[in-house]
């Protein structure tokens, strides 16, 4: 019915090209100025965290075991969506109120620091014990191993799950929408709530979404394929 | 001189070394032999701290660690660096080339200079016969290859002793030789050795002593030939029956 409507009516369908067109520049502009910092920066910071939260669970300290096994399990327990809000809408209560996308890079980060942290865990578990020993038998210490023996080799291993993740984190920040954030989708919305071409305008966001993850799963292989070389 | 006393090591209800005394003079090459699980790499481990042991002694060159008491993690990690350890299976870092494996030890645990490294770590290559695999990674290299960098890897740090458990026997047989040269040049030169190894061959051309462990006591020592062709225990006798 759609395809009908633009080719029985030449109007309509100019109509429309020039909506995809002008609507183009503002949902860019929202993925380079919003999108993809939040993304990037989010990113960063997860797994920072989740580096430390892994580090934590896989210690001797209770007290610090305890902590980031309760923090992994909340954050993996809520949906996203609510802890956005309980940051932006429900912090202001008591009294701290936040910029939506400094909420956005604080929801999007302890996301990302409790899933990455579940990878990086798992990832340091998984190289040979072997490996440890071999750097305590020349004499290193406990940090001088990890860091130099088997943080390097868990990366490798972390990787493929690990670029998984920062795909799902591009799509995952349109939830910052709802916060406020004049990200990508964001825009979109405001576009077609002033035109009513919904499905013109979201399909459009949706291309840009896919155009981006594209990009990035073809720089994952090659970052895969360099990795893989002498392992 | 290297001196053990009365080590013990337990494993939950599983007591694997029941008082072990040793002594090993400097430049001495001791083989040790025995049964599966009479506790043989155990005692290795204790003697390079990779494990705890329940109670003993153990002293190498004046350095001592009595472990009746609590001993400090950093007084561990300095022990460790006493003894050189070769794993039966290398456990050499993939992620790092022959030589970045060899100076890797001198670089971050002892903090010397990265040049300075770098040649010490090429000369070390160089007498393990490996000069021309420098820049190979692990998973490019032999068994026998890789288990020379393991060695090399050991001696950057210029041990007082070399462990050497079971270093042969993941090894094809045809690259067992290249291995056990090595060894012998090192023996030769007055490396102090402690060899976990059932390469008779090598027992008898490169051992003054050969111990023969089981149930986590040592059983008998002697000199080579008199413990081959000679045994006094019974438990000796059978077991270097079964073996040949
Ligand atoms: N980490 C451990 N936890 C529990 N038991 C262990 C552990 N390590 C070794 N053992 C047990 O200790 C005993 C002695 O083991 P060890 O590896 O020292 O024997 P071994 O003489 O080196 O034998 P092999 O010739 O098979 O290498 C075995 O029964 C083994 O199962
Ligand atoms: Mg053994």
């Amino acid at each position: 019915m759609y395809l009908n409507s633009i080719f029985a009516d030449p109007e309509r369908t100019a109509r429309l090209m020039d909506i995809a067109k002008t609507s183009l520049q503002p949902m860019l502009e929202g993925a380079i100025m919003n999108t993809i910092p939040l993304t990037i920066i989010s990113f960063i910071v997860g797994i920072i965290l989740a580096v430390l939260t892994a580090l934590a669970r896989i210690s001797q300290g209770k007290v610090l075991r305890g902590i980031a096994g309760v923090y992994v399990s909340a954050i993996r327990g809520t949906p996203l969506l609510v802890q956005l809000f309980i940051i932006f809408y429900g912090l202001p209560n008591v009294g701290i109120t936040l910029d939506p996308f400094i909420s956005a890079v604080i929801g999007f980060s302890l996301s990302v620091g409790a899933y990455a942290s579940e990878i990086i865990r798992a990832a340091i578990l998984s190289i040979p014990k072997g490996q440890w020993e071999a750097g305590y038998s020349i004499g290193m210490t406990y940090a001088q191993a990890l860091k130099r023996i088997i943080l390097p080799q868990a990366a490798r291993v972390s990787v493929p799950p690990l670029s998984n993740s920062f795909i799902s984190l591009v799509k995952d920040t349109s939830l910052a929408s709802l916060v406020l954030v004049t990200e990508m989708f964001r825009r979109a919305q405001e576009i077609a709530s002033r035109n009513y071409e919904f499905l013109l305008v979201y399909t459009e966001a949706a291309l840009i979404y896919w155009v981006i993850c594209f990009f990035l799963s073809v720089l994952q292989q090659y970052m895969e394929k360099r990795l893989d070389r002498y392992v | 001189m290297i001196s053990i006393k009365g080590l013990h090591k337990q494993f939950d209800q599983l007591e694997v070394l029941k008082g072990i005394d040793l002594e090993v003079g400097k430049g001495k090459v001791v083989v040790v032999i025995g049964p599966s699980g009479s506790g043989k790499t155990t005692m290795l481990r204790c003697l390079n701290v990779l494990e705890i042991p329940t109670k003993g002694i153990i002293s190498i060159e004046g350095h001592s660690l009595d472990f009746s008491k609590n001993v400090p993690k950093k007084s561990i990690a300095l022990f460790r660096r006493l003894t050189g350890m070769v794993f039966q299976n290398y456990n050499l870092f993939p992620h790092k080339t022959a030589l970045e494996n060899v100076m890797e030890g001198p670089v971050v645990v002892k903090g010397m200079d990265k040049s300075k490294a770098r040649e010490k770590a090429a000369a070390l290559l160089q007498k393990v016969g490996l000069g021309d695999k420098m820049d190979y990674y692990p998973s490019q290299l032999s068994g026998g290859q890789q288990q020379r960098v393991g060695i090399a890897r050991a001696l950057a740090m210029e041990p007082e002793v070399m462990l050497f458990d079971e270093p042969t026997s993941a090894l094809d047989p045809e690259l067992v030789g290249e291995v056990l040269r090595v060894m012998k040049d090192l023996a030769q030169e007055g490396m102090t050795m402690i060899v976990v190894t059932h390469e008779m061959r090598f027992a008898r051309e490169a051992a003054d002593e050969v111990i023969f462990m089981d149930g986590g006591v040592v059983v008998e020592r002697n000199k080579p030939e008199e413990i081959f062709t000679n045994p006094k225990e019974e438990r000796t006798r059978k077991f270097l029956n079964m073996i040949q």
